[in-house]
């Protein structure tokens, strides 16, 4: 087995792609549960709203990409109205129904043969970064990451660092105090004259905003947009809060460095599995190299789990918050 | 624990359930709450005193808590109007009457566990600069604000002996500190109206005269309190008068001394004629 390469192909896992737009949209989560407490089960729908906002509008609408930007943020606000309006008002558990189910209801919208015109149907949309690849200043390769890896790394590593500047400014002010302290109790903040259901409102959109921008970075890295399950479906919402718990929630940093490890991870394991699988290591009565995929995910909720065993405050994380009756 | 005399304020007013008082600053008009068949407030007239303590006692399930909720909007009646120091606060949500100076408190004490004593503290105060989200970016903004309001929370902190558990988390703090946290927390809002749901219970005997010191230390400050008790020795020591409810409706008003002596409330808490033979024969005998 070629240890050096899993190692150093794991190590780059921690500035990939992935762990740029797991923690953009890990830092939108962190700001609605681990800020708020509110139970966003359908972080994937904010990613979809950003991804295709931006795609339509390049596509099927031909305008510049920097406008698609733009209404890929204002959907998501939109998005974040849709779902805030009728449910922050009720018990928490409400808005965790409710996002599950859009979530779903966008990814299964944008997939019709009826929308194929606008969104490309089951096929999704691809072409639609050009005019952002076109301001790609890398020519040569740096780290393994190849120029077109590059640019759009460097642009996402800026909105990390952006948007944990902006998570720090707000949660040092009284409005990040009125947020937690709507997180602990609702009624006790009312009782206080703040105003529960807009704080919680606005941490809804902000968080939403995130989302989009990692749905939308990632998919002008990707240079394409696929409906899939796997893209916008419930399974990248709870890959997202895997990351987020793995950091430690409520933390600042939380979020980047727990996606950075599940990345890595993630990487690490299914290398290691495969090395050991083509080198007879593992048997193939017991596993082939197809199975490798699954298994992967199957180690990474054993660890999971013992992470939530032994360490339940995540990487970051107070143990004394944890030993609280809250 | 010696008889008072009856606050001077109250010469006068008649002892008697919806009585009119010389200054109200609260006054409730028909209200009541419906749950499904259970009528759990049925409150025809009330009216509280500015610048007293007012004791509301009552049986378990007599609809005192429901009554806080509807008056401070965590809840909504099915029909009545309220008005509080000269303003129909009926219809407003909860966190605007807070602001208007009608602050609660909860029975099941509400310490915000994931947040040091002194944040739950600064949070009380009320329109800050810096809870408007744009506003919020800009320290300056709002830094000299904080810094007034972090000197009136260390203040309360010292006078209600929590200054040594300032740093630390509120979920950390006995039951006992948290009702004073509470307490103080609410006091951070200014209010004209402060509403104590059971502030003494689960508190030890020791920590309950000191809490009964600050509740008298309220009403010296000029403000106006109401609250539900259970142990009539508390509400006996500090409420200069006493509103008793029973099945959702205020039965009797009164100093100390008359409510003890008032029949309806000697009925409500013991239940009526033990002391009558029952007769079988009547048609409409009564019900224990």
């Amino acid at each position: 087995m070629d240890w050096a390469g899993i190692l150093s192909e794991s190590a780059r896992q921690f500035v990939g792609i992935q762990a740029m737009y797991f923690a953009i949209a890990a830092i939108g989560l962190n700001i609605h549960f681990g800020f708020t407490g509110l139970l966003n089960f359908g972080h994937a729908g904010f990613l979809a709203v950003g991804a295709y906002g931006l795609g339509v509008t390049v596509f099927w609408l031909e305008w510049p990409w920097w406008v698609g930007i733009i209404v890929g943020l204002l959907a998501s606000i939109v998005f974040a109205l849709i779902l805030g309006i009728p449910t922050l008002r009720l018990r928490a558990d409400y808005l965790a129904i409710v996002t599950i189910a859009a979530a779903e209801i966008v990814r299964i919208s944008v997939r019709t043969t009826a929308l194929a015109d606008v969104t490309g149907g089951s096929n999704g949309l691809n072409g639609f970064n050009r005019d952002f690849t076109a301001l790609n200043p890398y020519n040569d390769s740096f780290l393994g990451f190849r120029p077109d890896q590059l640019w759009p790394l460097t642009v996402g590593w800026i909105i990390v660092l952006l948007s944990v500047g902006v998570t720090y400014l707000l949660m040092r002010s009284p409005w990040g105090r009125v947020l937690k302290a709507v997180r602990e109790d609702e009624d006790a903040a009312r009782a206080l004259g703040k105003n529960a259901y807009s704080i919680k409102m606005q941490s809804l959109i902000l968080g939403g905003i995130f989302g989009a921008l990692a749905g939308m970075i990632w998919v002008l890295a990707q240079g394409s947009i696929q409906p899939s399950p796997q893209d916008f479906g419930a399974p990248k919402t709870f890959f997202i809060w895997v990351a987020m718990i793995l950091g430690g929630t409520g933390r600042l940093w939380g979020p980047v460095i727990g996606s950075m490890i599940f990345s890595a991870l993630l990487q690490f394991t299914d290398l290691t599995l495969r090395g050991a699988v083509s080198a007879g290591y593992i048997p193939e009565w017991l596993m082939d190299g197809v199975q490798v995929g699954q298994m992967r995910f199957i180690l990474m909720g054993l660890g999971l789990m013992l992470l939530m065993v032994f360490r339940p405050q995540g990487i970051f994380g107070d143990r004394r918050e944890m030993a609280l009756d809250v | 624990m010696s008889e008072q005399e009856l606050n001077p304020v109250f010469e006068g007013v008649s002892p008697t359930a919806g009585s009119a008082k010389p200054d109200a600053i609260l006054t409730a008009d028909k209200v009541t709450r419906r749950f499904g068949g259970l009528t759990a407030v049925n409150v025809d007239h009330l009216e509280i005193q500015r610048g007293v303590i007012t004791g509301l006692i009552g049986p378990n399930g007599a609809g005192k808590t429901t009554f806080f909720n509807l008056m401070t909007g965590f809840d909504t009646p099915n029909e009545g109007t309220w008005n509080f120091d000269g303003i129909d606060v009926g219809k407003l949500p909860a966190h605007v009457v807070a602001r208007k100076g009608m602050v609660r408190t909860f029975q099941l004490t509400k310490a915000l566990s994931r947040l040091s004593v002194i944040d739950n503290m600064k949070l009380g105060a009320m329109q800050q600069t810096g809870e408007s989200f744009f506003k919020a970016f800009v320290k300056g903004l709002w830094s000299a604000e904080e810094k007034a309001i972090e000197q009136r929370a260390d203040e309360l902190l010292e006078r209600f002996k929590l200054s040594h558990m300032r740093e630390e988390f509120a979920g950390t703090l006995s039951g006992g500190q948290r009702k004073l946290l509470e307490m103080a927390r609410a006091l951070m809002t200014d209010p004209k109206l402060i509403m104590l749901d059971e502030p003494m219970a689960g508190v030890n005997p020791a920590l309950t005269q000191s809490l009964l010191g600050h509740v008298k230390s309220l009403r010296d400050e000029g403000r106006t309190v109401v609250f539900v008790e259970h142990d009539m020795d508390v509400v006996r020591d500090i409420s200069d008068w006493v509103v008793v409810m029973a099945e959702g409706s205020v039965i009797a008003e009164g100093s100390h001394a008359s409510i003890g002596a008032n029949q309806a409330v000697i009925d409500a808490y013991l239940g009526t004629s033990h002391d009558q033979a029952l007769d079988f024969n009547e048609e409409d005998g009564e019900d224990a």
